[in-house]
């Protein structure tokens, strides 16, 4: 009896306890030698992963991006799709849906910008809509990191319609005094 | 003259029957650890530099999950908002908050906010989120329903079987493209028709999706 058991047993046990060890297995391959995005990293001074361009680098589609920002493009239907929604995205939480300036965060304390609807901003040019969002206006922030060039036109494009939306001249519209009652 | 005692012979029966099962049952309970949410880390809620609430942000004042995670539709990498992001708000709102301090912190020493990853694959995995979501699967069906949670909870348990079994057939989980960002979305009740369309006009190729290669690169 006592020498059966003596045979049998402990490379069971073995066994058994090097699978449990085998499911606990985690080589190097799970967390690898390399930086990944934003990680932290020890190898440089401001311990970022994520380098900063040398001064006086110029990138490849800096002329791409200039253009874009010089030339506003063409306004179609898809453009304003566009400008909706990225200014539901990024500008209606402060300026609201409608562009009047009652959006959820001045709901809650933020300084209430002014409504788009007034007669000064009606006039202002599309421009002065695109160096807001580019370089920021008082206590509003640039969102020149989130919004590239294009979807900024965008934007304005779509800023420009809400304003016409409230106020259209019908002599402005085609065929549209036919249309009414 | 009698060795053994009378009931050896059982003994060594059942030893052997025994010893037969214990590599099995290690299997089992090894396959069974492996996949417990204790392994997988599902459900794990990591701790935060900040107590950071997509329910006050995402469900109560309904922000965009693009406000701050901006790159999602981009690149690979959903993006994480810098402290900068923060400050749109909170240069004005909650600007004495005990709460916020590190935020403070981290604009005036100019260091980013450490956070704590909730969704971790191991390195030999490749993941893209601009493939996922520019094909029809929402931010919700990965990562639950994240305006609910006062803090990140991991809701998936990221093994391989999860991917597979969505690659394997992912009709059953694709949106038309402006339900990305719906957090509400259910799927309808004639999903697998709606998901087999959607699945021709997103040019889903189905045969390579689960190709070692696809994932591990
Ligand atoms: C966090 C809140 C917030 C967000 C988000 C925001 N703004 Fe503003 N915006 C303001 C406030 C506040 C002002 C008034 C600033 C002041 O006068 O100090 C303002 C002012 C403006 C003005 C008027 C400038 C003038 O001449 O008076 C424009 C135009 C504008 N914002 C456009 C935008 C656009 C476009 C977006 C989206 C890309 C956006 N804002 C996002 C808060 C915000
Ligand atoms: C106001 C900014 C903000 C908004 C809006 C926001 N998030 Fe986040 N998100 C964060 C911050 C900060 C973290 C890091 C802290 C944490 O994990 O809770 C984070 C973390 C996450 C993580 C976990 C990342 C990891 O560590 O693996 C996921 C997933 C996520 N967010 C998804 C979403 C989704 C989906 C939405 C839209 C429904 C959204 N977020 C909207 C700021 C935001
Ligand atoms: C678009 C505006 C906005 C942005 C961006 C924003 N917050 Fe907030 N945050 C708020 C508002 C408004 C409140 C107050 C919550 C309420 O009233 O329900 C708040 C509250 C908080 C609180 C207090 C606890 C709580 O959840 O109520 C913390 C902590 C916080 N935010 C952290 C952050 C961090 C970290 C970031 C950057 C990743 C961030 N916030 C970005 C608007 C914002
Ligand atoms: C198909 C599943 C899936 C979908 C859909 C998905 N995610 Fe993720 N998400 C992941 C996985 C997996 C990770 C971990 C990636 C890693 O470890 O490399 C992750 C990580 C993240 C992170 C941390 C930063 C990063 O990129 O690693 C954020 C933030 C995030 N997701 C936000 C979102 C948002 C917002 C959406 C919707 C627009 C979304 N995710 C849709 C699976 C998904
Ligand atoms: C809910 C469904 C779903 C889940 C879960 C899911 N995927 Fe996907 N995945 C897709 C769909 C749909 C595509 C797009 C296929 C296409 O464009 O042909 C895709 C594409 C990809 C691609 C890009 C393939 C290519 O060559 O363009 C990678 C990489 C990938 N998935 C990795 C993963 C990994 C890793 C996981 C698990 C962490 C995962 N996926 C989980 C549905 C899913
Ligand atoms: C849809 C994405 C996807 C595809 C396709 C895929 N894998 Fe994986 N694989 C993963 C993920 C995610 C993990 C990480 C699982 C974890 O951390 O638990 C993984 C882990 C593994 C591991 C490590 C297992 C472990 O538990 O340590 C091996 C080995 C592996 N995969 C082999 C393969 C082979 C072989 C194929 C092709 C037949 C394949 N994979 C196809 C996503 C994928």
């Amino acid at each position: 009896m006592r020498r059966t058991r003596l045979r049998t047993t402990p490379p069971l046990v073995g066994l058994a306890v090097a699978t449990l060890l085998l499911a606990g297995c985690s080589g190097s391959m799970v967390d690898q030698k390399r930086y990944r995005t934003f990680e932290k990293a020890a190898l440089w001074r401001d311990h970022s992963e994520a380098r900063q361009l040398p001064d006086g680098t110029v990138a490849q589609s800096d002329r791409d991006r200039t253009a874009a920002i010089e030339t506003p493009p063409p306004v179609d239907a898809a453009l304003l799709a566009r400008g909706q929604e990225r200014y539901a995205i990024y500008c209606a939480p402060c300026h609201g849906l409608g562009g009047d300036g009652d959006g959820m965060i001045v709901q809650r304390g933020f300084p209430k910008p002014p409504s788009y609807h007034t007669k000064r901003l009606r006039a202002a040019p599309a421009r002065h809509v695109f160096d807001v969002i580019t370089n920021g206006y008082g206590v509003m922030y640039s969102y020149a990191a989130r919004v590239p060039p294009r979807d900024r036109w965008a934007i304005v494009a779509y800023v420009r319609a809400l304003q016409m939306s409230r106020n259209a001249q019908v002599a402005d519209l085609p065929n549209a005094r036919e249309k009414l009652p | 003259m009698q060795i053994f005692r009378k009931g050896a012979d059982t003994t060594a029966r059942v030893l052997l029957v025994l010893g037969a099962l214990t590599p099995l049952a290690g299997v089992g309970f090894a396959y069974a650890f492996h996949r417990a949410s204790y392994t997988t880390g599902d459900a794990r809620t990591p701790r935060q530099p900040v107590p950071f609430s997509h329910a006050h942000h995402v469900g109560g004042l309904g922000l965009d999950c693009r406000y701050c995670h901006t790159s999602v539709e981009k690149s690979r990498f959903a993006g994480m908002p810098p402290t900068e992001t923060c400050m749109t708000c909170h240069s004005q709102i909650w600007t004495n908050a005990a709460m916020l301090a590190p935020v403070r912190e981290s604009l005036a020493r100019d260091e980013p906010l450490r956070w704590t990853r909730v969704y971790d694959l191991p390195g030999y995995v490749y993941f893209d989120h601009s493939s996922h979501v520019n094909n029809g699967v929402g931010c919700t069906t990965c990562h639950g329903r994240i305006d609910r949670m006062p803090l990140t909870r991991q809701a998936a348990p990221l093994t391989m079987a999860w991917c597979i079994d969505c690659h394997r057939d992912p009709t059953k989980a694709l949106r038309p493209k402006n339900a990305i960002f719906d957090l509400g979305w259910t799927p309808p009740k004639d999903q697998d028709e709606q998901g087999a369309r959607l699945a021709v006009r997103y040019h889903i190729r189905l045969r390579h999706l689960t190709d070692c290669s696809t994932c591990h690169r």
